[in-house]
C-alpha cells in the first residue's frame, strides 16, 4: 500500500490500477456488446445521427441462436474440449515424469537434456507446423482430432516439464529420502509424497496446458479441413468470415461462448495456480 | 537390534575426497555420535550407512550383512532429519503410519504401534493435526515417533536438534537419551555440537576433513585427546594453546618457555617430553585447570597475566587474559575479584598439562 497523502494514493495506485483494469476488460466488454447488438446497429455508419458504439438499446440473442442452430458451433466446442483435455493429460503425464527425473535423478547429460527440452519450446510454432504437417500426412492423421492431440504436446510437454521441474526442486529432498528409508521404493515416494505435495504445481501446469490447447490456432488451421472436425478458434473464424464479409455478431458470440470454459477453469482453481506459480511449499 | 560395521569407507564427490578410510565398529545397542565441524564428512558417512549416498569404496555392514548395494528401504533403518522432513500433506498419525503401511502391516498393528509411540513422546493430542500446525518441538517429536514405530535395527540421526531453540534442545536431548535407554536400539547420531556429543554418546567419533581423529568414550576424549584438534574441539570453553620451547636446565629439569610462560614441567610430563628438548611444541591447558594463584603456589607452575575481559556466569567467572603475546581463557572461582587491566597470577594444574607435537599436532 502506498503511504502518505491521499493524492499520492490516487496518483500512484488507484488511477494506474483503474487504467490497467479498463484496458484489460474493455475488449471483453466490446465482445459482449457486439454479441447482443442487432445487425441494424452493427452496420450503421459512424456518421449516422443515432450512432452509439458503446452500448445498445435493443439487445438481441439472434447471433447466439444463429451460432448454435445454423453453424457447427456445438460440434466445435466438443472437438476443442476433447482435444484440449486429451492433449493436456498426455502432456501432464510426460511432464510429470520428465520434470521429476530432471530435478531429482542424477544421470549423465541430465542438465543438457533439460536445456534441450527447453530449446524445443523456443522453436516457434509458425516454423514447426511445416515439418509437422509432413509428419501428420505420413501417419494419415490429417483432418482427425489426433492430428492435434499428438502435435500439441510438442509445445505443451516442454512447458509442463519446466514448470514442474522448478516446482519439484522447491520440495525438500529430505522428504523423499525419508520416505525411501521408511520403506517406499522411488516410484512410491514419488507417487505418495512428491506428487501430492506438488498438487498446486500440477494444477497450474494443467490449467496452462489446457488454455494453450484451447486457444491454439495455427496447427488447428493447418491440420484440420472439414468443418465438422474444426476447433472453436478455427471454426469461428473460417465459417463466420466469408470472403470479406464479417459476421461480427456471431463472431463475437462465438468468442464469448468459447472463452467461458477457460474462464470457468481459471476461476475454479485460482488459489491453486497462484500458489503453483509463486512456488510456495510449506513443510 | 544389530551391530553396524564400517570398513575402509570412502566417498568422492566430483573429485573431492569427502570421507577417507573410515573404520568403525558400532556394537548392538550402542549410541555412537559422529561429531566434527561442518564439512568434515560426518553427514556423508551417515548417509552412506542409510543408503542415500553411493559408496565410492569400502563396506558398510548392518547386522553382519554387507548392505552396500541395498536400497534404503531394505536396510531396516530409520532416520531423523534436521528439518524433520515431515510429510506436509499428512496428519501426524499418517506421518507415523506411512512406514508401516509401506511395509504392509495390518491396520490393528499400525494403530497399536502409532499409539504406543505417541504415548512415549507425549503427542497423543496432536495425532490429527497437520505438521504446519505444530511447534518445532512437537515436529521433532513426530519425526522421532516416525522412527520409533518401525522398530528398526538402527536409528540414524542427522543433526536432529539443530533447528530447535537452546532450551528445547536440552530438553529433547534428555528425551532422546531416555528413549534410547528404553528401546535399546543401536543409534548413530551426527552433530556439530560437542556438548550433544558428550552427553548423548556411549562413544564419540571426532572427524575432521573426512578423517576420523579419535574414537572413544566422552571422558576419554576429554581427558586424553589424541591430537590438538580433538583437544580444541571437545570441551567448552575450548582448551588454551600456546607455542612453547622445551628447554633443559643444569639440573636436568625441563622447562616450557615462551615470552609469557616460564613453567617447570612435573616429572611425569618431563619423561614424555625428554626427546623434544630444544623443539617447539604446543602446550594445551583447559580453562578449568587454571585458577587464581594463592601465595602458597609455586611460582614455577604459574603464569602472570593481564585481564582483558571478565565474564561472570554465576557458577564461575571466565577471564580472558593476555599471557605474553597470546590470549587464554581461565574459568576461575566466582569469589575471585578481578577487573579489566588487573595483573593476576594464575596457577596451572600440574596433572593436566597437554603437549602436542609441533609438526604432527599429535599428543605427546
Amino acid at each position: 500500500m502506498i503511504e502518505g497523502a491521499k493524492w499520492r494514493r490516487w496518483v500512484f495506485f488507484y488511477i494506474p490500477l483503474s487504467a490497467f483494469v479498463f484496458t484489460l476488460l474493455f475488449p471483453f466488454y466490446w465482445m459482449m456488446v457486439t454479441a447482443v447488438r442487432p445487425d441494424a446497429e452493427l452496420y450503421r455508419p459512424w456518421s449516422a445521427p443515432n450512432y452509439a458504439p458503446f452500448w445498445t438499446a435493443h439487445p438481441t440473442l439472434d447471433h447466439i441462436t444463429y451460432l448454435l442452430q445454423e453453424t457447427l458451433f456445438s460440434t466445435w466446442m466438443l472437438n476443442t474440449l476433447f482435444i484440449s483435455i486429451a492433449a493436456t493429460l498426455i502432456s501432464l503425464f510426460c511432464g510429470l515424469l520428465a520434470g521429476y527425473a530432471l530435478s531429482r535423478l542424477k544421470f549423465r547429460f541430465a542438465g543438457m537434456l533439460g536445456t534441450a527440452i527447453f530449446i524445443t519450446y523456443l522453436v516457434p510454432q509458425t516454423l514447426l507446423f511445416i515439418p509437422l504437417a509432413d509428419v501428420v500426412r505420413n501417419f494419415h492423421l490429417g483432418d482427425t482430432p489426433w492430428a492435434l492431440i499428438l502435435t500439441y504436446p510438442t509445445f505443451l510437454i516442454p512447458f509442463c516439464t519446466w514448470l514442474l521441474m522448478g516446482y519439484f526442486k522447491a520440495i525438500p529432498r529430505e522428504l523423499e529420502e525419508c520416505a525411501r528409508i521408511d520403506g517406499a521404493a522411488r516410484w512410491q515416494a514419488m507417487l505418495y509424497i512428491i506428487f501430492p505435495i506438488a498438487v498446486p504445481g500440477i494444477l497450474s501446469a494443467g490449467i496452462f496446458a489446457f488454455t494453450l490447447s484451447w486457444n491454439e490456432f495455427i496447427y488447428a488451421l493447418v491440420f484440420l479441413s472439414s468443418p465438422a472436425q474444426k476447433t472453436v478458434p478455427v471454426g469461428v473464424t473460417s465459417e463466420l468470415i466469408r470472403g470479406d464479409v464479417f459476421y461480427w455478431g456471431s463472431l463475437m458470440a462465438g468468442a464469448l461462448l468459447g472463452s467461458i470454459p477457460v474462464a470457468f477453469v481459471y476461476s475454479f482453481f485460482v488459489e491453486h495456480y497462484v500458489a503453483g506459480l509463486t512456488g510456495a511449499v510449506k513443510g | 537390534m544389530a551391530r553396524v560395521e564400517i570398513r575402509n569407507l570412502n566417498k568422492t564427490f566430483d573429485g573431492v575426497h569427502a570421507v577417507k578410510d573410515v573404520n568403525l565398529e558400532i556394537n548392538d545397542k550402542e549410541f555412537v555420535v559422529l561429531v566434527g565441524p561442518s564439512g568434515c564428512g560426518k553427514t556423508t558417512t551417515l548417509r552412506m550407512v542409510a543408503g542415500l549416498e553411493s559408496i565410492s569404496s569400502g563396506e558398510v555392514l548392518i547386522g553382519d550383512k554387507v548392505v552396500n548395494e541395498l536400497p534404503p528401504m531394505d536396510r531396516d533403518i530409520a532416520m531423523v532429519f534436521q528439518n524433520y522432513a515431515l510429510y506436509p500433506h499428512m496428519n501426524v498419525y499418517d506421518n507415523m503410519a506411512f512406514g508401516l503401511k509401506m511395509r504392509r502391516f495390518g491396520r490393528a498393528e499400525i494403530d497399536a504401534r502409532v499409539k504406543a509411540a505417541a504415548e512415549i513422546l507425549g503427542i497423543q493430542a496432536q495425532l490429527q493435526r497437520k505438521p504446519r500446525q505444530l511447534s518445532g518441538g512437537q515436529r521433532q517429536r513426530v519425526a522421532l515417533g516416525r522412527a520409533i514405530v518401525r522398530h528398526p535395527k538402527v536409528f540414524l540421526f542427522d543433526e536432529p536438534l539443530s533447528n530447535l531453540d537452546a532450551k528445547l534442545r536440552v530438553q529433547m536431548r534428555v528425551e532422546i537419551k531416555k528413549i534410547h535407554a528404553r528401546l535399546g536400539t543401536t543409534a548413530i547420531y551426527v552433530t556439530h555440537d560437542q556438548v550433544e556429543a558428550m552427553t548423548l554418546g556411549d562413544r564419540v567419533v571426532v572427524m575432521r576433513d573426512g578423517v576420523v581423529q579419535q574414537v572413544g568414550e566422552p571422558l576419554e576424549l576429554y581427558n586424553a585427546p589424541a591430537n590438538r584438534f580433538v583437544a580444541g574441539f571437545i570441551g567448552s570453553p575450548a582448551m588454551n594453546f600456546a607455542t612453547v620451547t622445551i628447554a633443559a636446565d643444569a639440573d636436568g629439569l625441563l622447562w616450557a618457555n615462551n615470552e609469557g610462560i616460564h613453567i617447570k614441567l612435573p616429572a611425569e610430563v618431563a619423561g614424555r617430553l625428554r626427546k623434544h628438548v630444544g623443539e617447539s611444541v604446543t602446550l594445551g591447558i583447559r580453562p578449568e585447570d587454571l585458577r587464581a594463584a594463592a601465595s602458597s603456589d609455586a611460582a614455577d607452575l604459574a603464569v602472570d597475566v593481564i585481564v582483558e575481559v571478565v565474564e561472570k556466569l554465576g557458577s564461575e567467572i571466565l577471564l580472558d587474559v593476555k599471557v605474553g603475546p597470546s590470549t587464554m581463557v581461565a574459568a576461575v572461582e566466582p569469589t575471585v575479584r578481578a577487573k579489566v587491566h588487573d595483573q593476576l597470577r594464575l596457577a596451572l594444574n600440574p596433572d593436566r598439562l597437554y603437549f602436542f607435537d609441533g609438526a604432527s599436532q599429535a599428543a605427546i
